[in-house]
């Protein structure tokens, strides 16, 4: 991946927690943070659905986002928190482990992959910026929920 | 209604009273009342900029359409005026007079006279008294500019003609119309006063007549009108159809929230809280039909337009065709009228350029010359069943069938296998058409597997009756609504599942006790014996690859039906039936091709929607389209004009049943096992000098039986001087197989099962058991290949040289 979409990306970030990293999605596409929700399995689905929320009698596709980056599952006893998210007007929703502040990036922080990072991470994040101590991995939300 | 059927109604409507409005002139008057305020406008803009080409089209088409409508509901006088109206601007319009001050006001004297007679016509149901010659006079001389009449004072002039009541014309337009009516409507009978008292009809029109004339003569129409009813246009409003959905999503949401409560007061023991919500339940239930009727349209508002498609058709292809609509006032949802509205375009074409033959060729068949159409509607069990038939040729089966295999649609097997009906439905494969000839009309094979497709895609189903030489019924079903259905809640693996009513037939629940026999396998497939019929079953937990938390043995059946063919789901548990709002679900979920939305249950949680068409699809397996119903009938009409079948029972082992039709088997044998020898790897036994090859029929069906036997039970059988033995256990008995009910269970050998001699037994596919045992058998005459199914080989009987010996070995 070449650092042609640095450029693009900046602004608000609402940041997240999933599996030790911290990751951030461009805050104009989350609709709201909800708390753990009872999820209605979907037989023979994409592995990386888990389940259909029921988000005020609309019903909201779950995508478990560490099933999504191929990162183990989440710990037995933690729950997830759900991270709806608004695209093309239809409501998607993502599973992570906790939510964050909002953040203001900066572009000049930001930079493409390293070379090394291969599998489902590859396609999904965008980039890091390079916060104080910490690295925000950029997630391409559209790619995400495409499962 | 034809035409002249139409136009004849609303002359009895002239003089009948005001409730009798038919919904034509109804909306007929909605329509022009709202065009006409346009017009005002219109044409007094049209004063300040008198060039505008774009105004005066817009008025001319106005008029035009009113016109138009009005020569069709015979309204005589408003249809002079507005024909006189149109000349002029048609005139002014083509730029061959120019716009007047004094034009400009005798168009809108004419728009004036226009909506008294509306207003007539929607106060009395007749054009009452209203005088036009005036005005027609005034605008032919504004045409030809002749000098202004003088008597004519434009500003006054507009409203005085209606005011002018000539009482006297009334009375006598109407008086003869009672003499001239009664014929109409009694058909034959000549003479009025034949059948004078008794009809209803004249009785009812008797008494309005004298209110009606009272009322003419009151200064204004509308105000006598107005106590009984609102005005026509006052009482109807447009409404945009986006506010309609929104309606619909709200009450959709109320209804579940209405559910959760019923279901949650349920527990409580307050009665105030439980007369509360029970009165909370009628009223959403109330709303929400209510909402549902405001999306209601009469069907015809899509039949409205055949006629023409028919009349232009007919004309074309040179047939003489009467269409036919029963029950056109039936209502749908808006969204649903219109997703039907190209199918049933589609069937009607498909009827007039297929189904109905020339003229020429209906009288020399015996049939009357012109052509008959028939539009049904009519609500059923929820459900809006709408009919396209013909009285033309019918579709042939055999052809059909024929033109199947001709494309490679399907399999000459799987066609054999098929009856009359079955093979009508082949009709609906994509890159199907029947017309020998591709012409504009139809037969570019595109279509019926289109319109199979589109009335799927809405929850409706389709099917095709035919018999030849006397025509072709095609059927819709389709749901009333979409967004609120009837739904049965079911469990499997812990997961509530929603089924959606219409595709429900009834509900079977096995204990333990009962499930352990009533559960039969057919080549390793479960069927359920329901009432004689054998229903294939599919589990949920196997569909969804889930495992059942039910481990009691129960079994609970949802007996379903899918494009004809039903068969049984069985669930873990039934929760409730209910009714439940649909819900979309993302792309990748539909993506699965399982579910068809998804909803909300009363407790909250999501339920996904099993997508019966899907189920069924993905379950059964697709060559046997076989529709149990039509087959049973087809066999049974089989039995009783052919020579019934006879079918030899044999056991082959693990308690497995195979019936082999008697005309195939040439001798029974008892052979030793010693003198079984092996060439290759196949088995063969010296028989009457010959080498005859083995198969047996519990290896080449899995099962496994006793083989090791001194004496082994054979059948014979022979066909032009080849034979082979088919190894069975043990031979049962003869049977009729009149009685047989074959189901869809298809499997390796086997043709389907049945229930013979009131147990499950395997039909065998003998053509397969043979090739089993000599690939060459069919070889040598390849004419009888062609018969590749038991059931059809009876006429190589004839040739085979032992035709009676079965009769050689007592049972």
């Amino acid at each position: 991946m070449t650092t042609a979409e640095a450029p693009a990306i900046g602004g608000q970030l609402a940041t997240f927690w999933l599996d030790g990293d911290l990751y951030g999605v461009e805050v104009a596409h989350v609709q709201e943070v909800l708390k753990s929700q009872g999820l209605t399995r979907v037989p023979l689905a994409p592995t990386a659905v888990a389940g259909l929320i029921n988000l005020r009698g609309q019903v909201v596709t779950a995508i478990e986002l560490r099933e999504r980056l191929g990162r183990p599952p989440r710990p037995e006893g933690t729950d997830a928190v759900v991270i709806v998210v608004r695209l093309h007007g239809e409501a998607v929703s993502l599973l992570v482990d906790a939510i964050a502040d909002v953040v203001d990036v900066d572009p000049a922080d930001f930079e493409a992959p390293p070379d090394t990072l291969d599998g489902a991470g590859r396609d999904l994040i965008r980039g890091a910026f390079k916060l104080d101590g910490q690295l925000l991995l950029a997630l391409d939300v559209h790619k995400a929920v495409s499962a | 209604m034809t035409i002249p059927e139409r136009a004849r109604c609303a002359k009895t409507r002239e003089k009948s009273n005001v409730d009798g409005l038919d919904d034509i002139v109804e909306e007929f008057l909605v329509e022009s009342h709202e065009n006409l305020d346009q017009l005002d406008s219109d044409l007094v803009a049209l004063e300040q900029e008198p060039d505008s080409r774009e105004r005066l089209s817009s008025i001319f088409r106005t008029i035009h359409t009113i016109k138009g409508t009005s020569g069709f509901l015979a309204f005589s006088r408003l249809e002079e005026v507005t024909h006189v109206g149109e000349n002029m601007l048609s005139r002014l319009r083509d730029g061959a007079l120019a716009l007047t001050p004094r034009r400009t006001s005798v168009l809108l004297r004419m728009v004036d006279t226009v909506r008294s007679l509306l207003t007539s016509i929607e106060a009395t149901g007749g054009e009452g008294s209203v005088d036009v010659s005036t005005v027609v006079a005034e605008i032919s001389a504004a045409m030809e500019d002749a000098p202004e009449p003088v008597e004519v004072v434009p500003e006054v002039a507009a409203p005085a003609p209606v005011e002018e009541p000539a009482p006297a014309p009334e009375p006598t337009a109407e008086l003869p119309e009672p003499a001239v009516e009664p014929p109409a409507p009694v058909a034959e009978v000549p003479a009025a006063p034949a059948v004078p008292a008794p009809r209803p009809v004249p009785a009812a029109e008797a008494a309005p007549e004298p209110e009606a004339a009272h009322e003419e003569a009151a200064p204004s129409a509308e105000n006598g009108a107005g106590q009984a009813r609102r005005a026509v246009a006052d009482s109807t409003i447009r409404v945009d159809v986006d506010l309609l959905d929104e309606l619909m999503l709200l009450v959709g949401e109320l209804v579940l929230t209405r559910n959760q409560i019923v279901q949650y007061v349920g527990r409580s023991n307050d009665t105030d809280l439980v007369r509360a919500s029970q009165r909370l339940n009628l009223i959403a239930s109330e709303l929400q039909e209510g909402v549902m009727k405001t999306r209601m349209q009469p069907i015809d508002h899509i039949w409205s337009k055949l006629p023409r498609v028919v009349r232009d058709l007919g004309l074309q292809l040179q047939k003489n065709i009467r269409l036919e609509m029963e029950g056109r006032d039936t209502e749908l949802d808006k969204t649903l009228l219109e997703a039907v509205k190209d199918p049933l375009t589609h069937l009607v074409r498909n009827s007039v350029d297929h189904g109905i033959e020339d003229a020429d060729a209906r009288v020399r068949v015996g049939k009357p010359a012109e052509g008959v159409l028939t539009l049904r509607a009519r609500h059923e069990s929820g459900q809006v069943v709408v009919e396209v038939a013909d009285d033309g040729a019918g579709i042939d089966p055999v052809r059909l069938g024929a033109r199947a295999v001709e494309r490679g649609l399907v399999t000459p097997e799987a066609l054999n296998r098929m009856g009359p009906q079955d093979i009508l439905q082949l009709i609906f494969l994509p890159g199907f058409s029947t017309a020998a000839q591709v012409t504009n009309v139809s037969g570019r094979g595109v279509g019926m597997d289109v319109v199979k497709t589109n009335i799927e895609s809405i929850g409706g189903t389709i099917e095709v009756e035919s018999v030849p030489g006397k025509g072709t019924c095609t059927r819709l079903r389709i749901p009333l609504t979409l967004a609120i259905v009837p739904a049965l809640t079911v469990e499997c693996a812990g997961d509530r599942y929603a089924i959606p009513q219409i595709s429900l037939q009834e509900l079977v629940s096995l204990d333990a006790e009962k499930a352990a026999n009533a559960v039969e396998e057919v080549g390793g497939a479960p069927v359920y014996r329901l009432r004689g019929e054998l229903l294939p079953l599919v589990r949920l937990t196997d569909v969804l690859g889930l495992t059942s938390d039910r481990h009691d043995g129960h079994v609970v059946i949802a007996v379903l039906r899918s494009e004809g063919r039903r068969f049984g789901l069985v669930v873990d548990r039934v929760i409730n039936t209910e009714e439940i709002v649909v819900k979309a679900v993302g792309g990748q979920l539909k993506a699965i091709g399982l579910y068809s939305g998804a909803t909300v249950l009363g407790d909250g949680t999501v339920a996904l929607i099993l997508d019966v068409q899907a189920l069924a699809r993905r379950a059964l397996r697709t060559e046997s389209s076989e529709r149990q119903e039509s087959r049973a009938a087809a066999l049974q009409a089989a039995a009783t004009d052919a020579e019934r079948q006879r079918m030899l029972l044999a056991a082959i082992g693990g308690g497995r049943r195979v019936a082999i039709p008697l005309d195939t088997v040439t001798r029974l044998e008892q052979v030793r096992t010693e003198s079984v020898e092996k060439v290759g790897n196949r088995e063969v036994v010296q028989y009457r000098g010959a080498i005859l090859p083995i198969v047996r029929l519990d290896r080449h069906l899995g099962a496994y039986g006793d083989s090791e036997r001194e004496v082994l039970e054979v059948i014979v059988y022979s066909d032009h001087g080849r034979s082979v033995a088919i190894v069975v256990e043990e031979i049962l008995d003869i049977v009729d197989g009149e009685a047989a009910v074959r189901s869809d269970i298809d499997d390796m050998g086997l043709l389907g099962s049945a229930v013979l001699g009131d147990k499950v037994t395997e039909l065998l596919d003998v053509r397969a058991a043979i090739l089993a045992a000599d690939p060459a058998f069919y070889a040598a005459h390849p004419t009888t290949s062609t018969h590749p199914a038991a059931f059809a080989s009876a006429d190589s009987l004839s040739t085979a040289p032992h035709g009676a010996s079965p009769l050689e070995v007592s049972l």
